[in-house]
């Protein structure tokens, strides 16, 4: 099982901050198609991509215990 | 406490952000402080939210401290942003530089708020009388969302 996080609006929609999912061996492409296959609302093509607290591209293959971060648009300041 | 890039969820103490860069080496402390505007275009805000990745905006905080130092040479950095619920005026990021000459010191504050607003997982929902949104994308001026003005993302360095 891997974790993803999801921020701000992303939460809002999922409706939760964190889910737990099956996706070893999986890439974060599929993993973002998995998701929006589950929730119809979610969009996450202007999303930026953690793993385990990096930023990581779409190729990155996942491995149980990962934790993905799903991360909209920044706005701290 | 001692921390020297953090997120907290309670107001900000100005001047223990300062004394962490603090030292004999240093000529100069330039000091960052971001407020809460209440009005953005003639749009009012009510108070604003800030959501952190807490881990990860601490990491990249810090990760912002050694990009400084690659630029800079002999600065030190403190950064604290505060999430949770803040009002108008509350202080929501202090950044702290210290370097031998103040020019670096101007300098590296100014490329540390920039940084903030592109790579620390830290988002502001806005609070205002006729609605709520999370802001996205202030860099480029533009929502994440399409259907909402512009000039609403804030010019807001």
């Amino acid at each position: 099982m891997i974790d993803v996080l999801f921020f701000a609006e992303l939460q809002e929609k999922v409706g939760s901050e964190k889910v737990s999912m099956e996706a070893d061996g999986l890439s974060v492409a599929d993993l973002k198609q998995k998701l929006t296959q589950e929730y119809s609302s979610l969009k996450l093509d202007h999303a930026m991509i953690a793993v385990n607290e990096e930023y990581a591209q779409e190729a990155t293959v996942l491995n149980n215990g990962d934790t993905v971060a799903f991360i909209p648009p920044v706005s701290g300041g | 406490m001692d921390k020297k890039f953090r997120i907290t969820e309670q107001p900000i103490n100005i001047d223990a952000c300062i004394k962490k860069v603090v030292r004999a080496e240093a000529g100069a402390v330039n000091t960052f402080i971001g407020t809460v505007r209440e009005f953005t275009k003639g749009k009012r805000t009510l108070y604003l939210e800030y959501q952190a990745y807490t881990a990860m905006a601490e990491k990249k905080l810090s990760q912002i401290g050694d990009e400084i130092n690659e630029r800079w040479n002999n600065a030190e950095t403190a950064i604290v942003h505060r999430v949770g619920h803040l009002d108008i005026s509350d202080v929501a990021v202090v950044i702290a530089v210290s370097t031998p000459h103040r020019n670096d010191s101007f300098e590296a504050s100014r490329y540390a708020i920039e940084r903030i607003k592109e790579i620390v997982p830290i988002w502001k929902k806005e609070h205002w009388e006729d609605g709520t949104k999370w802001i996205g994308d202030q860099k480029e001026n533009t929502s994440y969302e399409k259907d909402i003005p512009s000039e609403e993302d804030m010019n807001n360095d």
